[in-house]
């Protein structure tokens, strides 16, 4: 039996969950995790991910050295056309590729070198092409420190609010929806709450996959507490077992389905008047639009029976304590941000929300998600989600970070999809990725791919190359979770530690000392008279400064999180944290109804593309992959597969294990079928985990006017028959038990 | 408070909240039982018996894991025959199974002076380890039958169900419905059975390796490209 040199507690780096981890390290290898019974979040519960994923840390792949192309290193010009290049051995080194031309070598180098050309670079095109053409990628993986300090280098350096990262692809609609409606953008309770709902609300959230521990407690406030869980959903998830009712809509049809309910409970007269006089506005005019979401309308469009709308309606209304959990299902659409809409709409009508056991629940997908978007990593905002066009505002940040006076950009930056369709000429030149990947995030990926080659720089802080990482110029080796110290901020607004359970591989920095030292490089290029600061000892210090400004962070230090987290807002040293929102007001003052009108999907499925295509994720893994696939977790499920209904199966001639191609407007890829009463008839469901068969190849590109979300949950597809020969894997085959 | 009772353990007058157990009535007066399957977060079973006591005018001794405290109870947790029931059960345990990953329970046996060497023709229950995932291992030699695994893979935590007892009498054991491989199973590979075992028979895969004298950098390059292949 081994015993480790010393256990180290720590945040898990997957879901928004934000469970506690309790990493046992020997001779620097973190051997295994577990997690103290009395975690306040997780209560000693952890998922495969969190228990089992963290070997990527040392994966062979990973590149523990800075990475420069050849033709950089050797002054030469940069040769035409942005090649994708991994060109990494198994072994983690670079290896020369014959194939492409040569100059597009990464060679291993230093730090100075590798730094300063990215320094020079980056100084370069901002100096010939302003502000506008510089563009960042902030990171929901990384720490808040991170993230705070990626956002203050292009703001503060680079004057530009080209700031963004994966939120965009997520939540946006329901942020942008939230802070319509409310003027807030988290989850209005935490999810621990769920036990005290007598109903609850689950809806585009596959819980059980995506948030495994809120799934239990989710279970637990069924078997244990009595509650009745009303699952709304196209897809016959795991925990429609458990629920009282399945609602199985048709996908993006949200806003007639939750708009019916909002009518079923005016008309039934189910509404906490009370609620509605004193805490909203806007109620008549709404009044008006929702006139039309009759149930039968609804089932009309949905699919959805009448009858069940209805009593959904009643039961959600009469609870007691009612709350609403919803994912990517309601933001990932052309009208994302509607769809969220109508779910404020039934809290606001029923007054569930603003008491413990209630509330509107977005589940965030990633560990700081929440976390980056407080710190700023959002092209309208600066932390603490104060708008960069009010001069206020930037008066703020300009004396935090010693910018002269109207110094900052008041101009609204591009979002993430906005950049990469604006990187040609005269638009983006420059882009730095921190942590995150494009390649297999954005929609429409060819699309995506073509926008990649257009970019004159690119710098990638990564652990992994990964599909976008193989684009870059120049490579910088950042640490995992497990090897530097910050803070995560979870889905339920809980600001947890971050430790570093041993030091880096190789030459590897944290991500907050490799930004300090290249900003320090770019600001000495610049020739600025007052520097940014950029001369931290600790991540703590960057901590302390944005919470000299951002009050919801103000009472944070790392002392008084040292055990257990606090749930923001922390307005002062003494507070004890918020873990119940809007109790007395909303923070825009009266929640706003808005009217909606039912818009189809922008792209609906016809006699050339006739199923539905939605994505999603798998328990297995996480987001692009870059991660989970270079982890043992790809060992339990190493392959993409299609589900389809069996109905559907069967007039296709398509068997269990089958190759099937999926072809859309935009792309098409090759993976087996899993045949599945899962999904719905009409129905194909892909993750989109796997790079060799890349779920946003097909995606619809088409965005949320208002939150500019992709529509990555319906689109139409075609299936064809395909042979063993065309799957990109074809000797994997691993049919699991699990649900 | 009116909600609570007052009794007397070793001696000592205490008052508890009513319904709460002798063990936690014990530990939160600072006196100690003894306990092998109970867990906080799991629901007690009174399986291996370790924690009974001796309650005046009851015939037999109380598992104070699940009984619960009582007014007026006399109550004795290191009587004689509490202390030779504990010892032979601990001699019961190291006869049958593999205790080298159970430190707590090599201790408690140093405690009680309870000897390996009690009963020699015991037969052992041995098995081989099941190595059939790449995120743990089964080695049912090490399990003592407490049941945690089986409660926080069902109602206690994930509500899963993967796992359960199989077999009867001494032929128990735990195991997955008709034998099937972990990864055919409904588990869900969150490791909450792991994370609950008190004796070392379900262990990260990794912690494995180590022990078995692979290097970490062995164990690293394992873990990549080796596909898992069904038997077509």
């Amino acid at each position: 039996m081994i015993k480790p040199d010393h256990i180290t507690t720590s945040t898990c780096p997957y879901c928004g969950v934000g469970c506690t981890l309790q990493l046992h390290v020997r001779d620097d290898f973190i051997y295994k995790v577990t997690s103290p019974f009395d975690s306040p979040v997780n209560h000693g519960n952890l998922c495969v991910k969190g228990r089992f994923g963290y070997d990527f840390v040392y994966h062979p792949k990973r590149v523990t050295t800075p990475l420069v192309r050849r033709y950089l290193l050797e002054g030469k010009p940069k040769p035409e056309g942005r090649e994708q290049v991994y060109a990494i051995s198994s072994d983690g080194k670079p290896i020369p590729d014959s194939q492409i031309s040569n100059l597009w070598d990464w060679v291993e180098t230093d730090w100075d070198t590798a730094l300063n050309f990215v320094a020079d670079s980056l100084v370069r095109i901002y100096r010939r092409d302003g502000s506008d053409a510089m563009a960042v990628y902030c990171c929901a993986k990384a720490t808040n420190e991170d993230n705070y300090l990626l956002q203050k280098m292009y703001r503060a350096l680079f004057r530009t609010n080209n700031v963004d990262h994966c939120t965009r692809l997520c939540h946006a609609g329901s942020v942008v929806a939230l802070q319509q409606a409310i003027g807030s953008s988290a989850m209005s309770n935490t999810a621990s709450q769920v036990i005290m709902n007598d109903v609850f609300i689950v809806t585009g959230s596959n819980t059980s996959e995506n948030h495994p521990i809120i799934a239990l407690q989710m279970k637990e406030a069924v078997m244990k507490h009595g509650a009745k869980m009303i699952v709304v959903d196209p897809r016959r998830i795991d925990l429609v077992d458990m629920a009282e009712m399945w609602l199985a809509l048709k996908p993006g049809t949200n806003v007639p389905v939750f708009s019916a309910m909002a009518h079923v409970i005016v008309k039934e007269n189910l509404v906490n008047w009370e609620f509605v006089k004193n805490r909203t506005e806007g109620f008549d005019e709404f009044l008006e639009s929702l006139e039309k979401f009759t149930p039968e309308y609804a089932e009309e469009i949905s699919g959805v029976p009448a009858e069940d709308i209805r009593k959904a309606a009643r039961m959600y209304a009469r609870a007691k304590n009612g709350a609403i959990y919803w994912g990517m299902g309601i933001s990932q659409l052309s009208h994302g941000t509607a769809s969220a809409l109508a779910l404020i709409h039934l809290a606001f009508l029923t007054g569930h929300v603003g008491r413990d056991g209630t509330g509107l629940n977005p589940l965030r997908g990633q560990n700081n998600v929440q976390g980056a978007s407080d710190m700023g990593s959002m092209p309208f905002h600066y932390p603490g989600y104060m708008r960069v066009d009010n001069p206020e505002n930037r008066a703020k940040w300009e004396k935090a970070w010693n910018v002269e006076e109207g110094g900052l950009s008041l101009k609204l930056g591009l979002t993430t999809t906005e950049i990469l369709s604006h990187a040609h000429e005269g638009g983006v030149r420059a882009l730095f990725i921190m942590g995150e990947n494009p390649m297999m995030s954005e929609p429409n990926l060819n699309e995506t791919r073509r926008h990649m080659q257009e970019l004159e720089f690119l710098v990638s802080q990564d652990v992994f190359i990964n599909e976008s990482g193989a684009f870059a110029d120049v490579f910088l080796p950042a640490t995992p979770f497990a090897e530097k110290d910050g803070t995560f901020s979870n889905t339920d607004r809980r600001v947890q530690r971050v430790r570093a359970a041993h030091p880096p591989r190789g030459l590897a920095r944290p991500d907050w000392e490799i930004l300090c030292d290249l900003a320090k490089r770019i600001e000495a290029r610049l020739g600025r008279t007052n520097s940014a600061y950029w001369d931290y000892k600790h991540p703590e210090e960057i901590l302390r400064e944005m919470a000299g400004v951002n009050e919801d962070y103000a009472g944070i230090t790392y002392e008084r999180i040292d055990k257990v987290g606090l749930i923001y807002p922390v307005p002062d040293l003494n507070h004890p944290g918020t873990p119940t929102l809007f109790t007395e007001s909303f923070p825009r003052g009266r929640g706003k109804f808005h009217q909606l009108d039912y818009v189809p999907v922008m792209e609906e499925p016809d006699d050339e593309y006739p199923f539905i295509l939605t994505t999603g994720r798998l328990l297995e893994h996480w987001h692009g992959g870059t991660m989970t696939r270079n982890s043992s977790l790809n060992e339990i499920y190493p392959e993409a597969r299609a589900e389809i209904h069996p109905a559907d199966a069967d007039i296709h001639g398509i068997k269990h294990g089958d190759p099937v191609r999926l072809q859309s407007r935009r792309g098409e890829v090759v993976m087996r079928a899993t045949i599945t009463e899962k999904t719905s008839v009409g129905v194909v469901f892909i993750p989109w985990h796997f790079a060799e068969a890349a779920g946003n190849l097909l995606t619809n590109d088409a965005l949320d006017p208002q939150a500019k979300i992709p529509e990555f949950k319906a689109c139409a597809v075609q299936v064809f028959p395909a042979r063993d020969g065309d799957l990109p894997n074809p000797e994997v085959m691993l049919d699991r038990g699990r649900y | 408070m009116s909600d609570n009772l007052t009794l007397v353990i070793d001696g000592q007058e205490i008052s508890v909240e009513q319904g709460k157990t002798l063990l936690e009535a014990a530990r939160e007066n600072g006196i100690d039982i003894p306990t092998i399957c109970f867990h906080e977060a799991t629901t007690a079973n009174a399986l291996c018996r370790i924690c009974v006591v001796e309650v005046e005018g009851m015939r037999l001794l109380q598992p104070a894991c699940i009984v619960k405290a009582a007014a007026n109870m006399k109550v004795q947790t290191r009587s004689d025959k509490v202390v030779r029931s504990r010892k032979t059960i601990l001699e019961m345990l190291a006869s049958t199974m593999d205790l080298s990953d159970a430190p707590e329970i090599l201790t408690m046996m140093d405690e009680y002076g309870a000897s390996h060497e009690r009963f020699p023709d015991a037969e052992r229950r041995e098995s081989d380890i099941k190595d059939d995932n790449p995120m743990y291992i089964r080695d049912y030699s090490k399990c003592l039958l407490c049941w945690r695994c089986v409660q926080v893979c069902a109602d206690d935590a994930q509500y899963t169900y993967a796992i359960n007892f199989e077999g009867r009498g001494y032929e128990s054991q735990i195991g997955t419905f008709f034998d099937k491989t972990i990864p055919e199973t409904t588990c869900v590979m969150c490791g909450q059975c792991v994370g609950v075992c008190p004796t070392g028979a379900l262990k990260p895969k990794r912690q494995f390796l180590l022990e078995q004298g692979k290097t970490p950098s062995e164990i690293s390059v394992m873990n990549t490209g080796r596909k898992q292949r069904k038997p077509r």
